[in-house]
């Protein structure tokens, strides 16, 4: 009887796991037979258009791409660097843990808040507007957290017997964070800031709720001009009557998940090329 | 006769790890270009004390340590701990090399204390002699120092403290990860060493002690118990729990 139960549970596991991948491919499948007879050069190089057969993402890939590198520049720095501070510098303060919690707690609002932030703070208050800078910097909040608590992770990872050696030869904390601690924190901290910007580059709402546009037919060619990105033009098309649509929406759908499946395949790359001298 | 300055001596040596009592009132002498060993059971502030030496201790958010150190009679308290640490090198007890090349694993440390460029490939060749690995390792030092062996990574350990040129290295039961030939292999190294330097080594294991060491001190419950010449500590002990703990009847 207990090993009936035993392979019933595996079974029920094994199950839950089936679904969970079908699920998946379902969807991957949807989208590939509605979307893939859509993919060519001329839908990546197209301007968005009211003629289906015309629109491409020309100037939702370039304000992706905008968006996340910009988005990027602002939040790495800005995260590492706390993790840093809060996990070398800090200490075990009641001060250092609240301001952890409060971390961990920000990583779990919905970015649709930091959207109505990001229009009261950077669009109206900052004056930026309908941006590409306004949308990064509402991005970088919206990550902020997870790459300062990966990038944590990835910190606390080094064994503190480095640390220990390179103080005992007479290192500075400086020296010692500059030369063993970041080096041998750097596979982790980039893999998680990359799946933190693959989040970013994913998501529609707090984009629209500053009022990205939809409808641009030019790219962005600084980061005060307006923009839209893959998720918005994706929303767009998938919310218009006419059926080509769904087709379009289906094959920019196919377009982000290959970027988003080449960040991450990237962040596997770098964790696995590491991992060896991870483990000491 | 001229009066020696000592390589370490302290006084009234206290320390506390938060509310624990680690080390009591501590007052020894050691011996420059000698080997001092230090036995006593777990927990009785054996490694406490030597990492009081090169204020290593400091690093920890809830220590604290009262009475005086002299380091060649200059007080540790009143040096900076970067430089203090140049001079008194440490070495721990599970092998702990940069994961970095062989070469920058010995260049680290005299990089960061300001080495002319040039005079690098030679230190870190000399180096590696000192420590009895170059013969093993120079036609690999580009090799990630991980992929050496347990004892080779701990004489490399031990390269990289003497790259810094101090005075005065501590070893906190260096062989204790190691096996038995890797071992014996650190403890001729330790024997060539103090020709030059001052060497501290804790160690759980008495015939060590017993083999290598030119005085030994015994600790117990963070008292200094007993401290004298090896031979007679380990012959005619004068205390009784001196007695009891070599000849193993606790510890």
């Amino acid at each position: 009887m207990r090993y009936i139960k035993g392979k019933l549970f595996k079974y029920l596991c094994l199950a839950a796991t089936t679904i969970a991948l079908l699920l998946l491919a379902l969807l991957l499948w949807d989208a590939w037979d509605k979307g893939a007879g859509w993919l060519s050069w001329k839908f990546l190089d197209s301007f968005p258009s009211r003629f289906p057969e015309q629109a491409g993402i020309k100037s939702a890939l370039w304000g992706s791409i905008w968006l996340m590198l910009l988005t990027a520049v602002i939040s790495i720095p800005l995260g590492v660097g706390a993790a840093v501070y809060l996990e070398e510098y800090a200490g075990r303060t009641w001060l250092a843990r609240i301001i952890e919690i409060n971390i961990s707690n920000l990583a779990g609002v919905p970015s649709i808040v930091y959207g109505i932030l990001g229009l009261a703070l950077f669009v109206r208050g900052l004056m930026l507007g309908r941006s590409l800078l306004a949308g990064a910097l509402t991005m970088a909040l919206l990550i902020l957290p997870i790459i300062i608590i990966s990038s944590q992770e990835a910190i606390r990872a080094v064994p503190n017997s480095i640390r220990e050696a390179s103080y005992a030869l007479g290192s500075t904390k400086w020296q010692t964070v500059r030369y063993h601690v970041l080096p041998a924190a750097l596979p982790g901290i980039l893999t998680g800031n990359i799946l933190a910007l693959s989040r970013a580059m994913g998501e529609a709402a707090p984009l629209i709720m500053i009022g990205a546009l939809t409808f641009i037919a030019f790219t962005p060619s600084s980061p005060f001009d307006p923009f839209t990105a893959l998720p918005i033009q994706i929303f767009n098309w998938a919310s218009r009557p006419k059926v080509e649509f769904q087709y379009l929406a289906a094959a920019g759908i196919l377009v982000l998940l290959a970027l988003l499946l080449a960040m991450n395949a990237v962040a596997i790359l770098i964790r696995n090329k590491y991992q060896r001298y991870l483990i000491w | 006769m001229v009066k020696v300055t000592p390589a370490i001596q302290t006084t009234d040596l206290n320390a506390w790890y938060g509310r624990t009592h680690a080390l009591k009132n501590v007052t020894m002498t050691i011996e420059d270009n000698r080997i001092t060993a230090i036995i006593g059971p777990s927990g009785c502030g054996k490694s406490t004390f030597i990492r009081c030496l090169n204020r290593m201790n400091d690093l920890l958010e809830n220590f604290r340590a009262e009475g005086k150190i002299l380091i060649h009679g200059k007080d540790i308290q009143a040096q900076d701990p970067f430089e203090l640490r140049k001079k008194v090198g440490m070495v721990f007890q599970k092998p702990n090399p940069f994961p970095k090349s062989i070469y920058e694993n010995i260049a680290y440390g005299p990089r960061i204390h300001g080495i002319d460029k040039k005079d690098l490939d030679a230190l870190v060749e000399s180096t590696l002699k000192k420590a009895a690995l170059w013969e093993e390792v120079k036609d690999r030092l580009k090799d990630n120092a991980l992929d050496l062996s347990g004892g080779q990574q701990q004489r490399l350990c031990i390269a990289r403290a003497l790259a810094v040129e101090p005075e005065i290295i501590l070893f906190d039961e260096p062989c204790s990860a190691l096996d038995p030939i890797s071992t014996s292999k650190i403890e001729d190294l330790m024997t060539d060493l103090k020709e030059k330097y001052t060497l501290v080594i804790v160690t759980h294991n008495m015939q060590q002690a017993a083999r290598v060491s030119d005085y030994t001190a015994f600790f117990l419950l963070g008292e200094l118990i007993e401290y004298g010449d090896t031979k007679q500590i380990f012959k005619k002990p004068k205390e009784k729990s001196t007695e009891d703990y070599i000849t193993g009847r606790f510890g």
